[in-house]
């Protein structure tokens, strides 16, 4: 019975963990299968985080709260479409500059809004679902009752039937593939690519969402990397929606086997690699190939 | 008859160059249309407006005999145009129904609906003579199962004007004749067909009229019953064709290359180049005619240690080049002038000067143990720049700034400064203006008679015929037949490069 | 045909006035920020620029600052120059750092003559295997190298981590034991006064002279021949025996040992001891420097000037509005930068070359 509670208690903070990793992870696979690198998610979790923080105080709801963090995200995120799609600079570099920017502007706001450089007024939680029959295993019931893992889980499959089964996931597959052969067929590269961005930008803003609610408030920085890992998993699940929640899974799995074991055999920082190191694996082709977007990260320029 | 397609005075300028200068073209309905020229001429660059991918800066453009205005792919799409462009506008990661029905999606609330799909698409194959693998990703199919994907792209839309540009290019003579096939049974149903080429035996073979192209122009029309060959190519260049080089009997030496049972497989595990051999002797140009694709680029390649040929031989002034390093074959005695200027022959982001060395740059005249000598270089330039006439006259001006014809100067001058016994030159005038193409068929044949050895691949026959003092045909990676001299007919070569003349077997090395 | 070229078009002149105009653009909207917060745009500015400029302990300060991101920024710019992207000099500069205080707390008793090379050396031997990683994945599988570079950034702060909190940290500190005494590197304020309590260091000039070098480098030896062929048309190198996988393999090498050299600062130069977390985000501004910088060693030094004014900068005027507002200006420059270059230069020659047709007609 213990051992049962323990498990699932452990699959409880493995799920916890892979949550805003998940959402952002998609919303790489949606960027870039549009063409996009989007190196942003970083920034767009942490904005997203805030405008949730902020919203949820301000209006006591969490409902508002969530939509705030989803409209952080996509205002980030429309900055890095505009810089790449519209003006055609670098976009990795777009990337960097504005998880720059989100460091910088979530601090001097929060420095505004809460008088303090490091994090803001607490929250109220996301109310989650009463599920009678578990209720007594309280991280369970809480992490099942959670409207967000369960919308997580909804969007991680739709995602794959988005990609794969629709006119959409189609159209968005070519313009990050062949953004020219695309626009040969009347399919208009610029729009899909906004898609694919502002998509990866709502989702990323969730993710953020997700660590507002989690920690009850914001905290400066609190994205703590999980941008980078996110855009790891996405290699590592080879740009495919349930292949990069898979590996978020493998990335949570480890963490929190990381945090149940703290002062044992491996060492905290070696756990932290794994996400990292899985990836270099994967790029240098050492289990299969992982291929990119054949247009990931290029402009499309019209006239030649 | 009515018109399917009327251009009316359409002009499209870029930044530099004017590449449709007025224009006028009338196709009629249900007709194999061709539009020829050389390349550059404008005629991409005209059927890329009518299909909406450019916006003219002047003139109307009629449909059935209605104006209308095409914004993009989109609209032309709608007025019932496809086109089939040079390299292929496909999705090689996706299905081939994928990219059949990319952007013309038949969906359900936003689902594809794959199977009533498949089934239409197999109709419509079928009724063209169009079989294609419709699960297969593009990327694992050939070139020429791509180009029927491309048609069936254009027929499932509906089109009824389909647009060709150059699409025997890339294709093997059967693949070709199949196209052709394929292209009369379109006419036959009432597809109105616009081939651009340059291919004159195409030309004469399937078009029922004629438009030639010159420097943006259109420079004539014609019914292609009522005309032939020559007056084509005369109306293409814009003068007589007879390209003559003045050029003495060559004084043959000892052999500088020889070629032995070349043989190379791609990694798709395909035979591009199979059991070649050839020699080339001091004092002589050998010529390689053939079709682009039939190894030609490979061949060049292996010699010049850009790539590992599968097996054989390549012997450069006695010396076996079999494991040595590109820069070790320069050592050897090679001089090459690639086929691609802009993506290997040049750094165009580098100045004319550091062009001018690029390959040699190791050389104790440009740089010692570390440095680069910044005199050497500086003096070197000066002394090519004025030697080929290269303009602007500025060793410090990159090569971007330069023209076509400069930008090959400057490959040549490095080329041939560097003194080496055998001369690769691939496609050595493409691109380049008259002026500049006599100016280099002077220097190679002043070369030869210095007592080098020049293999010269070209696409263009004239070239080869009033340039070579052998010539070697290949075709589908075999040389299938060695001339040994000049005196051939253009059409007797042309039986050769298509393989209707000696298929299959290897040529006996002369 | 030979044309004559407007001054406008000039690449010096574009060089000049692009990165000009984008920092004071983002001057311009960080303005707008300040006035948010209710203060004067100006007297901020002013504050920023007197208290950094105005005084030897500001310039002190400011010098300080500059000196790790000239060192990553040559590293960002190097790679470029080959074509690679490194947005891994973060990790570099932490494994370099890292080893020069390794290397340092167990060679007590060398000479000094001795000692501060072999510290400069470790400390390039451990940035530059972090470059070279990389670098040939790279030449090897063709395995991207911003990919690689940014996971390597973050295995490399695990593992120093490890180090600095695990294995070789005083206890219950998360940074080395010092480096031995004849390793250090002298402070400006041990011969001027004017600098007294500012950690400005000699290292500066070993910055100095890594630009010099990089310049010399690419621009004037056989090998940086080689590296700009690579970098600016591979297929044109490959065509001339040039091997482009030994140029990627070392290029990223150098770069990274120029990454590395970072500890010269803050170990050799200031601590004396490696602690965790010592250099926030230098490598991500290193982009950047190297972007406004244009990739020219000696834009990088003006560059590193600016943003290193920016970074101290934050400090002075955080009585007035919240530091980070430094933050926001550098983000901003870099997307003006990366923006402008697209939309500036192309709008100017559009502007030059309908100028020059009406000319001609």
């Amino acid at each position: 019975m213990i051992g049962q509670i323990f498990s699932l208690a452990f699959l409880a903070q493995t799920i916890r963990i892979s949550v805003p990793y998940a959402l952002a992870s998609l919303g790489g696979v949606y960027s870039e299968r549009g063409g996009v690198v989007n190196i942003a998610l970083e920034g767009i979790i942490l904005n997203g985080a805030f405008c949730t923080a902020v919203g949820t105080y301000y209006t006591g709801s969490p409902l508002v709260g969530i939509l705030c963090g989803v409209a952080g995200g996509l205002f980030t995120a429309l900055i890095h479409a505009i810089v790449s799609i519209n003006i055609k600079a670098d976009q990795i570099i777009s990337g960097i500059a504005i998880n720059l920017f989100a460091v910088g502007i979530t601090k001097f706001v929060l420095g505004i809004l809460f008088h303090s450089s490091s994090n803001s007024a607490r929250i109220r939680g996301l109310p989650h679902i009463y599920l009678g029959f578990i209720e007594h295993q309280r991280d369970v019931a809480h992490l099942l009752g959670n409207p967000m893992v369960l919308g997580t889980i909804a969007i991680v499959i739709a995602s794959q039937v988005i990609l794969f089964k629709t006119r959409f996931g189609l159209r968005l597959r070519s313009v990050g593939e062949n953004p020219e052969a695309a626009d040969t067929v009347g399919i208009s590269v610029n729009r899909y690519r906004y898609y694919g961005v502002l998509i990866s930008g709502a989702l990323a803003g969730l993710a953020g969402a997700w660590l507002a609610f989690d920690q009850h408030s914001f905290t400066d920085g609190m994205s703590a990397g999980r941008g980078y890992i996110a855009l790891a998993a996405m290699i590592v699940g080879k740009w495919n929606p349930l292949g990069a929640a898979a590996a978020c899974l493998l990335f949570g799995l480890a963490e929190s086997l990381q945090i149940q074991s703290q002062g044992g055999a491996l060492p905290t920082q070696f756990i932290q690699m794994i996400p990292y190191v899985a990836t270099i694996v994967v790029l240098a082709g050492f289990i299969g190939k992982a291929v990119a977007p054949g247009a990931d990260g290029v402009p499309y320029e019209k006239e030649k | 008859m009515p018109y399917a397609i009327q251009l009316i005075n359409i002009t499209k300028r870029f930044a530099r160059t004017v590449a449709n200068d007025n224009v006028r073209l009338a196709v009629l309905d249900g007709s194999i249309h061709a539009l020829v020229g050389e390349n550059g001429a404008g005629k991409t660059t005209l059927m890329e407006v009518l299909y909406g991918l450019y916006q003219p800066d002047s003139g109307k453009i009629k449909i059935h005999e209605n104006e209308v205005t095409i914004r993009s792919p989109h609209d032309s799409i709608k007025l019932g145009i496809g086109m089939v462009h040079q390299h292929f506008m496909l999705v090689p990661t996706l299905t081939i129904l994928e990219n059949i029905i990319l952007g013309a999606e038949d969906a359900k609330h936003g689902f594809l609906n794959l199977s009533r799909t498949t089934s239409r698409i197999a109709e419509l194959a079928d009724s063209f003579s169009l079989s294609v693998p419709l699960n297969e990703r593009v990327q694992d199919v050939g070139v020429g199962i791509q180009q029927r994907v491309e048609i069936l792209k254009a027929i499932y839309r509906r089109a009824d004007i389909l647009i060709l540009d150059e699409p025997t290019a890339v294709l093997t003579p059967q693949e070709s004749t199949q196209l052709f096939g394929i292209l009369s049974e379109l006419k036959q149903q009432g597809k109105t067909i616009v081939l651009i080429t340059h291919k004159l035996n195409e030309v004469m073979a399937i078009s029922e009229h004629v438009s030639v192209m010159r420097k943006g122009k259109i420079a004539g029309e014609l019914d292609t019953a009522e005309t032939n060959p020559q007056e084509i190519a005369q109306l293409m260049v814009g003068r007589p064709v007879l390209l003559k080089v003045e050029k003495d009997k060559s004084k043959t030496g000892h052999p500088v290359l020889s070629v032995n049972d070349l043989s190379y497989v791609d990694r798709r595990g395909i035979a591009i180049l199979k059991d070649v051999s050839l020699e080339v002797s001091s004092g002589e140009i050998l010529g390689i005619a053939g079709i682009e694709g039939n190894g030609q680029t490979q061949l060049v390649e292996a010699i010049t240690g850009l790539l590992k040929p599968t097996s054989g031989t390549i012997m450069l002034n006695g010396i076996n080049l079999g494991d040595l390093s590109v820069s070790q074959i320069f050592e050897s005695g090679l001089a090459h002038i690639p086929e691609d200027r802009i993506k290997r022959g040049l750094v165009v982001d580098l100045p004319i000067k550091e062009n001018l060395i690029l390959g040699m740059h190791t050389r104790n005249e440009f740089s010692s143990r570390l440095s680069m000598k910044l005199s050497g270089i500086e003096q070197n330039a000066k002394l090519l720049i004025e030697k080929y006439d290269v303009r602007p006259p500025n060793p410090d001006a990159l090569a971007r700034e330069l023209s076509g014809g400069n930008q090959q100067k400057v490959i040549i001058a490095r080329e041939l400064s560097r003194n080496s016994k055998l001369i690769v030159a691939s496609q050595p005038t493409r691109g380049v203006d008259i002026g500049g193409t006599e100016f280099i068929h002077r220097t190679l044949v002043s070369e030869r008679d210095n007592g080098k050895a020049i293999l010269l691949i070209s696409a263009d026959l004239t070239e080869i015929l009033s340039l070579s003092d052998r010539i070697a045909v290949i075709y589908d990676g075999r040389i299938v037949k060695v001339f040994s001299d000049n005196k051939v007919e253009e059409s007797e070569l042309g039986l050769y490069m298509t393989g209707t003349k000696g298929n299959g077997k290897t040529a006996a090395l002369a | 045909m030979a044309r004559q070229r407007h001054w406008l078009e000039h690449p010096v002149t574009q060089n000049f006035l692009v990165p000009i105009l984008a920092v004071v653009l983002s001057f311009s909207v960080g303005a707008i920020f300040i006035a948010i917060v209710g203060q004067n745009p100006i007297e901020v500015y002013y504050v920023l620029f007197s208290q950094t400029l105005g005084n030897e302990y500001g310039i002190g300060q400011l010098l300080f600052k500059t000196t790790p991101l000239i060192f990553t920024g040559l590293s960002v710019a190097i790679c470029f120059k080959a074509g690679l992207f490194n947005i891994g000099a973060e990790g570099q500069l932490q494994i370099g750092a890292f080893l020069t205080a390794l290397v340092g707390m167990y060679t007590f008793g060398v000479p000094a003559y001795l000692e501060v090379p072999l510290l400069i050396l470790a400390g390039m031997v451990g940035g530059g295997i972090w470059g070279f990683i990389p670098g040939y994945l790279k030449a090897k599988t063709g395995a991207h190298e911003v990919i690689n570079t940014i996971m390597l950034n973050f295995v490399a702060l695990a593992l120093v981590s490890y180090f600095a909190t695990n294995l070789f940290n005083v206890p219950a500190t998360v940074h080395t034991p010092p480096i031995a005494p004849s390793g250090k590197i002298p402070r400006f304020d041990a011969f001027l006064s004017g600098f007294e309590g500012s950690p400005v260091n000699f290292s500066i000039f070993i910055a100095i002279a890594a630009c010099i070098f990089v310049w010399y480098y690419v621009q004037r030896t056989k090998l940086g021949y080689e590296l700009r062929v690579v970098g600016l048309n591979s297929k044109a190198a490959e065509y001339g025996g040039i091997s482009v996988a030994k140029n990627l393999i070392l290029s990223m090498t150098i770069g990274g040992a120029l990454a590395g050299l970072v500890g010269t600062n803050y170990v050799m130069g200031y601590k004396y001891y490696f602690e965790e977390g010592f250099s926030a985000e230098t490598g991500f501004m290193a982009i950047a420097v190297a972007l406004l910088g244009n990739n020219n060693p000696f834009g990088v030094i003006l560059a590193a000037l600016l943003f290193g004014m920016l970074e101290y900068g934050g400090l002075v005027i955080n009585t007035m509005v919240p530091k980070e507002l430094v933050n926001i200006l550098q983000a901003i420059v870099i997307i003006f930068v990366i923006s402008s270059n697209k939309i500036f230069r192309k709008t100017l020659n559009n502007f030059l070359k309908t100028r020059r047709l009406s000319i001609e007609q």
